[in-house]
């Protein structure tokens, strides 16, 4: 029986470091190739030495699907395709084609450039990594080889992010990389249609989270960065260069202008200009309000908040600065956190997840005394505040997305462990299909059992059809015959006599005849009669017929009667039937056998 | 399968495909050359065009003052401009399922079809096409209804009455069905029925067919459509180009094994080269720039205007015209030029490249940001401020009837330092012109057609082959013009299939097969054998489900067991159910091998007697006959049903069963 087998090298039980292998229908495919913040060493990223140990993945792989440009979901890519080696396709959407290389450079960057991290990838190596990327359109139906077709839904999330769906014959999987199911700033609610996949491998970062609505956590958000600037602190919110960010500078931008406020708003790292131009040629990936009025007012273009430079750190009074990254692990966001932390007027806001391992995970779980390099120690006196602004689906979003895609079984990654567990029982007793969650390196098996695709000859559907009808009566269902010829690839199903046709064969009649002696004194027409009427009492459901020609014929079988020249009071009953009518046949001659009962006239 | 030809306008196609039991309507074009009958819409009073003298009949016995009038030796009707419509009696319309849209200029009708005649269906394009779309028809019914015109004339649609006018007026067809243009309110209620697709997105329609847009090279998101099932394939293109223009690349290799191509939209100036015309268009922009003229050009507010500004562009610096004003004045212009920078999915690599940097797919942002174009909704507000010249000026509508550009032939007619450049294929520029006359202006006639010209579509047929193709008749013919020119027209093996304004064509096309799911349970109950090498056969004997137009196999559910029965004595004398039908037979039973089968279960008497057509077998213990033949049988046993049974069972052995 047909299986497909799903094995996460990351986000197994885990977040960060994406990468899920998926063989189905002797396809593999890879989905997502990420890092892992939360570790400078070997587990950053994921253990390719799974696929093959000897090197290239090139022969293993048949392609690779990217579903956005986070780096837990890109930022092994150049790892993987140039250092371990992988020449075939790499997927993804235009966006994230175009915006993936930037934050791997960015990253580059701060690994090697400012920790001085050797044996790690170059800027050529992902100029050529990139070189491999098919772009891929929303609702496209991509062909990668004869049999294996892949096709992108919106997933929300941040800008080009997409849900796949992989498809061999009539076995397929949808992987939803992360997503989001209600629609926020400047972003769309993923969608997908009724595909009935036989996995709907979902991502389960906020699996027992059921959100309040978008409106209170943007009031409340507002609210606290207000009061910090009232009372002189300055603000700090960690942000991806791409995404969150967007969104949270066009609520501030706004909220600045219906209050009138003053307090300057910064964007650290030159990114930010780009990175709204990209938002503005991309306009079409965004939501629907936001693509409706581009052309009046285009909500990428902000008045009130203005590039960051180094300096402005220590300048006295209120300001709010967006700095990357977002989790605090490295870079502009966590100096200027460094050098806020000691003052409790001051605030820092994370908007987004933390892995374990960064010091956003840290200060969120509370620690107030922070180890830094050379064993030096921070202390935390600002205020930490937690604001769940992560476009990621929740647990009633995740329920929803199944009871759209109606998936045969469910996958869970991307989340924690213990989290998944709960939502796998839910999901088991809402849906009733089965829920894995495997650990990284660890396969879960799901046999699929596809239907056979025949074609049949358009003569036999139609007459079958007229006398049957569209649906089978569930208690008398009408069966249909034919016959399947099974010729090199194609599979054909026909009319018998079709068959014997195409097939150029001749029939072979096999025809039975039997004589029957009976004691039936009455004339020999008198007899036929009643064999009539006593057969038309015991079959019913059969054509019964009287012919002029003397004879009585049951189906198509034939009983004829003569008298034995011996005794005018012996018949003998001919009887000849074809094999088609064997059973039929077989049944007559031994009833007849018995004789005729009295009575009958 | 039939196909419904409403459109006789070979690049404003409507046809309605009825493919089994869809009913799929192919573009919804519409027939703008019908305006060239009326009289412009001047945006500012035209005091030419208002003293211009009614026209009356020879004999005085047609007299229509208020609704023709005379220019030129040429008669107006003086009314608010009207369309010829796709044809409406020729079908149903409210049976239609779908409408597949293949380019922004072929749905100019939409509004048409989809309002009030009981249309229910789902309208699919891709998302260029939706939104240029709109601006188009909104920029139509803001031209139309800017300029609100009292006078509806009707008169002259009286048979009696053209029959007695003047051409081209005498010889239109169908006056009666022309109709003034919809409303912005029908626009928004027809668009919203548009369902978004991307190229080779497959879209099943009640499961009975898939239709798939393929990108066509013509224009930003224009599509050609392929629309098949399992065993049959339809290609219908339309507006397709070669070229390397702005938009992506045609997509020719799926249009391979079609059974039928219906075929539209080929190249309205077969014999202008695309370059050249811009090439002219570039040399007499410069010319006419230089001497103190200014520079018309009538154009729709989307398409070649892209190419026409790009190549300008490049163009004006080296011709030091970097001083002169580029105007582009429509309703839409703002948000033609914003909307073309936003669909870098549906570009040409070159410029699909360009948003990763991240820049603007088309220099005419540049030109924008350096001031050299600026755009204005209308004549009237900024522009009329801003206008310097000489300048450029780019304006619809192409057909010189309404929109801005009506304004500045009155403005600018009068001098021949002026120039007048037609890019746009769709109208006879004199006709355009003739409510004009007399014009000083210069006028330059530099056609742009990207779409496939007749070389290039006889080698794109040569290598996507398909079975039948279908074209309107215009294509099977050389134009009227020059028609010694056989090398302008369609010349194929078999012939393709012509159709004209209200044809009706049966496709040849012979369905033989469908596609059908034997569910998993089923497949593997059946029991394949071997009857040539290679080849298998297996009876099945199964229930059939269909459900929208799926049809599965599914095995037969096993009859409840009967239940225990008190008159266990009778039993035998039930009759059979109706059961599962034998299996056909095929072959031959050998005489020597079947003797010796027999002797194995010890039936040795046997009397072999030989016959025209093979042998009769005599079983003397058994007095038994068994009659063998090429292809027959007959075995005569009385009174011994099991020795009967056997010796059919026997036979069998010898037998294929199908």
């Amino acid at each position: 029986m047909p299986e497909i087998n799903v094995t996460p090298l990351g986000a197994g039980q885990d977040v960060g470091r994406s990468c899920i292998l998926v063989s189905i229908g002797g396809k593999n495919i890879m989905l997502d190739c990420g890092m892992h913040m939360g570790y400078n060493d070997d587990r950053r990223f994921p253990d390719f030495s799974y696929i093959t140990q000897n090197g290239r993945l090139t022969e293993f792989l048949d392609c690779v699907i990217i579903s956005h440009f986070h780096l837990d979901h890109c930022g092994a890519l150049p790892y993987m395709s140039e250092m371990v080696g992988y020449d075939g396709p790499i997927y993804m959407t235009h966006p994230t084609k175009a915006i993936c290389p930037i934050l791997l450079e960015d990253f580059r960057k701060i690994t090697v450039d400012k920790k001085g991290e050797t044996n790690f990838f170059t800027s050529q190596m992902i100029k050529d990594c990139m070189k491999k990327v098919v772009p891929l359109n929303l609702h496209q139906t991509v062909q990668v080889d004869d049999e294996l077709e892949i096709k992108a839904y919106y997933a929300g999330h941040v800008l080009g992010a997409a849900m796949v769906q992989i498809k061999v014959g009539s076995e397929s999987v949808v992987y939803t990389g992360d997503y989001n199911m209600t629609p926020d700033r400047h972003l769309g609610a993923a969608w997908i249609d009724k595909c009935r996949p036989d996995i709907l491998i979902s991502e389960s970062t906020y699996a027992t989270t059921i959100r309040d609505s978008k409106r209170c956590r943007e009031r409340d958000f507002l609210k606290k960065v207000h009061e910090s600037i009232e009372r002189g602190g300055k603000v700090l919110i960690p942000v991806f260069a791409l995404g969150r960010a967007q969104e949270l500078c066009i609520l501030l931008e706004t909220f600045w202008e219906r209050m009138n406020l003053k307090a300057p708003i910064y964007f650290s790292t030159g990114l930010t200009e780009k990175a709204n131009h990209y938002y503005k040629l991309f306009i079409t990936w965004t939501n629907q309000k936001i693509r409706k009025t581009f052309v009046q007012r285009n909500m990428f273009e902000f008045k009130h908040i203005k590039p960051f430079d180094r300096s402005y750190a220590d300048n006295p009074g209120p300001m709010v600065v967006f700095a990357t990254p977002g989790m605090l692990h490295a870079g502009q966001s966590l100096q200027i956190f460094k050098k806020w932390a000691g003052n409790e007027k001051n605030m820092v806001i994370m908007p987004g997840y933390c892995v374990q391992g960064t010091i956003g995970h840290k200060i969120l779980n509370g620690q107030r005394k922070l180890e830094m390099e050379g064993r030096a120690t921070l202390e935390v006196k600002l205020q930490v505040e937690y604001m769940s602004f992560s476009a990621h689906a929740d647990a009633k979003g995740i329920m929803q997305l199944i009871r759209m895609a109606e998936p045969r079984n469910m996958l869970l990654v991307h989340g924690e462990g213990a989290k998944m567990t709960f939502l796998k029982g839910k999901i088991e007793q809402e849906f009733s299909i089965d829920c894995y969650m495997p650990a990284n390196g660890e396969t879960a098996t799901v046999s699929t059992n596809p239907s056979v695709p025949v074609d049949i000859s358009l003569n036999l559907l139609k007459r079958e059809m007229a006398l049957g009808g569209p649906l089978p009566d569930p208690k008398k269902p009408r069966t249909m015959h034919g016959t399947l010829i099974m010729k090199e690839n194609s599979l054909k199903l026909v009319s018998s006599e079709q068959a014997l046709k195409e097939l150029g064969l001749n029939e072979h009649q096999l025809r039975f005849t039997c004589r029957v002696q009976l004691q039936d004194p009455h004339s020999d027409s008198d007899t036929l009669h009643r064999i009539y009427t006593h057969l038309k009492s015991v079959l019913k459901g059969y054509t019964i017929q009287h012919l002029p020609d003397g004879t009585v014929m049951v189906e198509s079988i034939v009983i004829k009667v003569s008298s034995s020249a011996d005794d005018a009071n012996t018949k003998v009953l001919l009887l000849s039937w074809s094999y088609q009518d064997e059973d039929l046949g077989s049944f007559l001659s031994t009833l007849l056998k018995k004789g005729l009962p009295s009575g009958l006239c | 399968m039939k196909l419904y030809c409403l459109s006789g306008h070979p690049t404003l196609p409507c046809n309605v495909l009825k493919f089994k039991s869809t009913t799929i309507m192919l573009d919804c074009g519409l027939d703008t050359t019908s305006v060239l009958n009326f009289l412009p819409l001047p945006l500012v009073h035209s005091p030419r065009l208002s003293k211009l003298p009614s026209w009356v009949s020879k004999d005085g016995a047609v007299n229509l003052e208020k609704e023709l009038k005379e220019c030129a030796g040429r008669v107006f009707v003086d009314s608010q401009p009207e369309f010829c419509l796709p044809e409406k009696e020729l079908l149903d319309l409210s049976t239609i399922d779908v409408i597949l849209i293949s380019n922004y200029h072929c749905m100019m009708a939409l509004p048409y079809i989809t309002e009030h005649t009981g249309f229910t269906g789902t309208v699919y394009a891709t998302e260029p096409t939706l939104q240029i779309g709109r601006l188009l028809m909104e920029e139509l019914v803001n031209f139309m209804e800017r300029v609100p015109k009292a006078q509806a004339a009707t008169c002259w649609k009286n048979k009696e009455i053209q029959r007695m006018l003047p051409g081209p007026l005498k010889d239109a067809v169908d006056v009666w069905t022309w109709k003034r243009s919809y409303s912005m309110q029908e626009v928004n209620s027809a668009l919203s029925k548009v369902q978004l697709v991307g190229y080779s997105q497959k879209v099943e329609l009640f499961g009975a067919v898939q239709v798939s847009p393929l990108s066509s090279g013509y224009s930003l998101g224009s599509s050609n459509w392929i629309i098949q099932s399992h065993h049959e394939k339809v290609s219908y293109v339309s507006g397709s180009s070669l070229l390397t223009t702005h938009p992506q690349p045609m997509d020719q290799s799926s249009l391979k094994n079609s059974d039928v191509l219906i075929l539209t939209g080929l190249t309205q100036m077969p014999t202008a080269n695309p370059d050249g015309m811009l090439a002219e268009f570039c040399s007499n922009l410069a010319m006419t720039i230089r001497a103190g003229g200014n520079v018309l050009v009538p154009c729709y507010s989307s398409g070649v205007i892209y190419d026409l500004l790009e190549c300008l562009y490049q163009f004006i610096d080296n011709a030091s015209l970097g001083t002169t004003p580029f105007y582009f004045i429509s309703p839409v212009a703002n948000s033609s030029l914003e909307f073309s920078q936003i669909f870098a999915e549906w570009l040409c690599h070159n410029k699909q490249s360009k948003v990763y940097l991240p820049e603007p797919p088309f220099p005419h942002a540049e030109l924008i940001q350096t001031n050299k174009l600026k755009h204005y909704p209308s004549i009237h507000g900024d522009f009329s401020s801003d206008f310097r010249q000489p300048c450029v000026v780019f304006t619809g509508h192409p057909s010189l009837r309404f929109g801005d550009v009506v304004h500045f032939m009155e403005l600018w007619g009068k001098s021949s330092l002026n120039t007048i450049i037609f890019t746009e294929p769709d109208f006879s520029y004199l006709d355009a012109l003739a409510p004009y006359q007399p014009l000083a202006m210069k006028c330059v006639y530099c056609p742009i057609d990207t779409r496939l010209n007749f070389h290039q579509v006889s080698k794109l047929l040569k290598e996507v082959q398909p079975l039948h193709v279908v074209c309107p008749e215009q294509y099977t013919q050389p134009p009227l013009s020059q028609s010694h020119r056989s090398d302008l027209m369609l010349e194929l093996q078999p012939p393709p299939m012509p159709y004209r304004r209200c044809s009706v064509l049966n496709l040849p096309f012979r369905r033989r097969y469908e596609r059908i799911y034997i569910l998993p349970e089923l497949a593997n109950s059946l029991v394949p054998s071997e009857i040539k090498p290679g080849i298998s056969v297996a009876t099945v004997s199964a229930v059939l489900h269909s459900k929208d137009n799926k049809h599965t196999l599914q095995s037969v559910p096993k009859p409840p067991p009967a239940p225990p029965s008190k008159k266990r004595k009778r039993v035998m004398e039930e009759p059979p159910v109706v059961q599962a039908p034998k299996p056909l037979l095929s072959g031959a039973v050998p005489l020597e091998a079947f003797l010796a089968t027999l002797k194995k279960h010890g039936i040795t008497e046997v009397k072999v007697e030989e016959t025209a057509d093979g042998h009769i077998l005599h079983l003397q213990a058994e007095d038994t006959l068994i009659q063998l033949e090429e292809d027959g049988t007959h075995i005569v046993c009385d009174n011994n049903e099991p020795l009967r049974t056997s010796l059919r069972d026997l036979v069998l052995r010898f037998l294929q069963k199908l």
